[in-house]
């Protein structure tokens, strides 16, 4: 391996916000990361900083690594190497501020609770250990299932649901957790019309309050008119900016189109040879 | 507990273990029976909810090398070695090894779960069977390992007191903590990647739950054995799930399912002393289970086809008051329906012979039709009710054909199903989309 495709003993003593390249205002950094599934690359090198109040478009192919980019950002996939931080400062210290949606197919629909509970879990740190939600915490979560429209569903088994509304759900757990940065896995696949102008409003409603979403998304059709800001990924970043100024052929053609096979061939090589990716 | 005569059972007797008048031992055996129940039904849920039912499985089964060990251990050390609770210990570590293998082996190998349990569960289980040989043969071991089998299928009739009191206590321990642990469990039951991004020890609440599996597990060893301990963690909570669709009353339904079949099969197997208690026991849960598939009202086998009955009936009715509407009032304005009608009607659908009376009674109970002097007469909610189920009819198979481009020879029999479901904002929505291409009939 040389070091031009992988980076190796990148020695990072202090926080990413005083290299001259990131800065502490941004919700999230990410330094050098590179992740790995099996020993099999998925995504070198990536170094990105997203903008504050801001709505970021995380677009590429399949298999470009997108929901790795986040769940490696987020800790729940382990980072064969970089750093990654949250305003400045190690994702432990700032949980309270991240909002996390999953993919929707990541959970099973007939666990038997109702839209209220799911939204109720959103509440859980605020709550604390080993105590019940309080009234004033459903209260919360009944208002943020009411900006999603799903206020009359509230006592509804989730498994009564249609996608687009236990997408909903998803969302509004977000927002009951209050957080500044929502970072969000495909929200928009596979849900019905009524369901894609509702996350489209509360996206504006979330820029309006000054937070931050990072959304994977795969229409890229949509791209321009939803998001202020992009980033092309396939397995590296390919560019990241305002909409439109990364939205540009060249940039498409790379990130969908263009000669990358080199970087899989490579990949697949590294997982063959059962060296360690760094 | 001493009950047990060779002649038949008497009524009697069965009252006499039921409402605890069946001596000290039985009682506590009974009570302690039934906490185990209730133990296995709380804990199971989230088991169940986890997908881990078959980790408890192979939990069950490896304790019995921890037993023999154990036994083994305090007969080298002078002990009697049929000290209950330091065989419990030793069955709780080799249940507790097997879970780390378990985890170890998915961790560090590529098998998938299903593969990990059955390598684990085989190993252990096969272990212990040849330790188990091998302390049975007297020339091995001077002290007598009679009685250590029983913990293979549970064994209720030697039970003393303080065993019983000992299986409660493990127990009811068990509930507590799950009680007390709720909210998270059902946290990282439902949503691992959501409750780790948000904070929660995810593994570490894991290896709880498998923890409490661990606890009931060796509580239940000596009443219902290694071996079926899985079914008390299983059939309870699947049983209450057809009762109910919330999380809470899920384990309380459950807690109480498993407490009742532990009561119910404790004293059975007080009666019937050569059968195995843990079959009976588990037998029992297996009883309830087939009673709430029968009658459960939410996901019920009988509250479900009463409710597939309900909608066929609905469905030709208004097929019925379709096809009244079509033929006689939207062409001629005659809303009577002579009797003989309603059979070539019955005929062409092929209904069967009793379907007619009850979908008549039915669309008359209703007041969508009255009886005349030759047959039936539509009233004006039936006459409007026809007219709606037409129209919706028309609207769906111009929609199939303007939009979805399906010939117009297909349309008709996805209409004749549509046509019963369709709500009003659906309806609008329709006549909007119709509209738009200019197509609305």
């Amino acid at each position: 391996m040389s070091d031009t495709v992988v980076h190796s003993g990148h020695a990072a003593p202090t926080s990413l916000a005083e290299r001259p390249e990131h800065s502490s205002d941004s919700p999230l950094s990410i330094h050098a990361m590179t992740v790995a599934y099996q020993r099999k690359p998925v995504l070198w090198d990536v170094d990105y900083d997203a903008p504050a109040n801001a709505l970021v478009a995380v677009v590429g192919p399949n298999g470009a690594g997108k929901s790795t980019l986040i769940k490696a950002a987020l800790g729940l996939v382990p980072r064969a190497s970089g750093l990654v931080e949250f305003w400045g400062e190690p994702y432990k210290r700032v949980r309270d501020r991240v909002a996390y949606v999953p993919q929707r197919e990541s959970v099973d629909w007939t666990f038997p609770v109702s839209a209220l509970d799911v939204v109720c879990m959103g509440r859980y740190r605020r709550v604390g250990w080993l105590r019940p939600v309080g009234r004033a915490h459903k209260k919360v979560a009944l208002e943020c299932l009411d900006r999603v429209g799903l206020a009359d569903l509230a006592h509804r088994q989730i498994s009564q649901l249609s996608g687009g509304q236990q997408q909903r759900v998803f969302l509004a757990r977000a927002l009951a957790q209050e957080g500044d940065l929502y970072v969000m896995d495909e929200p928009f696949a596979g849900v019905d019309a009524a369901t894609e102008r509702a996350i489209v409003a509360l996206l504006r409603e979330l820029r309006e309050a000054g937070k931050t979403a990072i959304v994977v998304h795969h229409d890229l059709q949509t791209v321009p008119e939803y998001f202020d800001h992009a980033l092309l990924l396939n397995m590296r970043v390919v560019a990241a900016g305002p909409v439109n100024e990364v939205f540009t052929r060249e940039n498409l053609h790379k990130t969908y189109g263009g000669k990358l096979t080199l970087l899989s061939e490579a990949a697949e090589a590294v997982a063959r040879s059962g060296l360690k990716v760094r | 507990m001493a009950l047990a005569r060779p002649e038949a059972l008497l009524i009697g007797d069965v009252l006499e273990v039921l409402t605890f008048q069946g001596g000290y031992n039985t009682n506590a055996v009974l009570v302690g029976s039934a906490m185990l129940g209730l133990a296995a039904g709380v804990v199971g849920v989230f088991a169940l909810l986890r997908k881990r039912s078959l980790v408890a499985d192979a939990i069950g089964h490896a304790t019995l090398p921890g037993i023999v060990i154990a036994f083994l251990i305090a007969v080298m050390l002078g002990a009697s070695g049929r000290s209950l609770p330091v065989l419990l210990l030793g069955a709780a570590v080799s249940a507790a090894m097997a879970v780390l293998g378990i985890f170890g082996i998915l961790k560090y190998t590529r098998l998938r779960e299903d593969a990990a349990i059955g390598i684990v569960l085989g190993v252990f289980f096969g272990v212990g069977v040849v330790l188990l040989s091998y302390v049975q043969r007297p020339e091995n071991v001077t002290a007598s390992p009679a009685g250590l089998h029983h913990f293979i299928y549970g064994q209720t009739a030697a039970m003393r007191a303080g065993d019983a009191m000992l299986m409660a206590g493990i127990a009811l321990s068990a509930v507590v903590v799950t009680a007390v642990m709720f909210k998270e469990l059902a946290l990282a039951s439902f949503n691992d990647d959501y409750a780790r991004v948000a904070g929660f020890p995810v593994s570490l609440l894991d290896g709880l739950m498998l923890g409490l599996v661990v606890l009931v597990t060796v509580a239940g060893l000596q009443a219902v054995g290694l071996i079926l301990v899985i079914a008390l963690l299983i059939i309870p909570p699947v049983a209450a799930r057809l009762w109910t669709d919330r999380l809470l009353p899920l384990m309380l339904i459950s807690g109480g399912l498993g407490a009742l079949s532990g009561y119910i099969g404790a004293a059975t197997s007080a009666l019937l002393p050569r059968a195995p208690a843990g079959s009976v026991i588990v037998l029992c849960g297996g009883g309830v289970f087939v009673l709430s598939l029968l009658i459960a009202p939410k996901h019920g086998v009988v509250a479900m086809a009463g409710r597939r009955a309900v909608q066929r009936l609905r469905i030709a009715g208004e097929h019925l008051l379709e096809a009244a509407y079509e033929h006689d009032v939207s062409r001629k304005g005659d809303t009577t329906i002579p009797a003989r009608t309603i059979r070539a009607m019955e005929r062409l659908w092929g209904w069967p012979i009793w379907l007619g009376p009850m979908v008549i009674a039915g669309l008359r109970r209703r007041g969508h039709l009255q009886r005349t002097s030759d047959g039936y007469e539509l009233t004006t909610t039936g006459a409007a009710r026809g007219a709606r189920i037409a129209r919706n009819h028309q609207l769906w198979e111009q929609y199939l054909q303007t939009y979805a481009d399906v010939a117009p020879g297909h349309v008709d029999w996805s209409a004749d199903t549509v046509e019963h479901v369709l709500s009003p904002e659906l309806v609008a929505e329709l006549e909007a989309a119709l509209k738009a291409k200019g197509a609305l009939p």
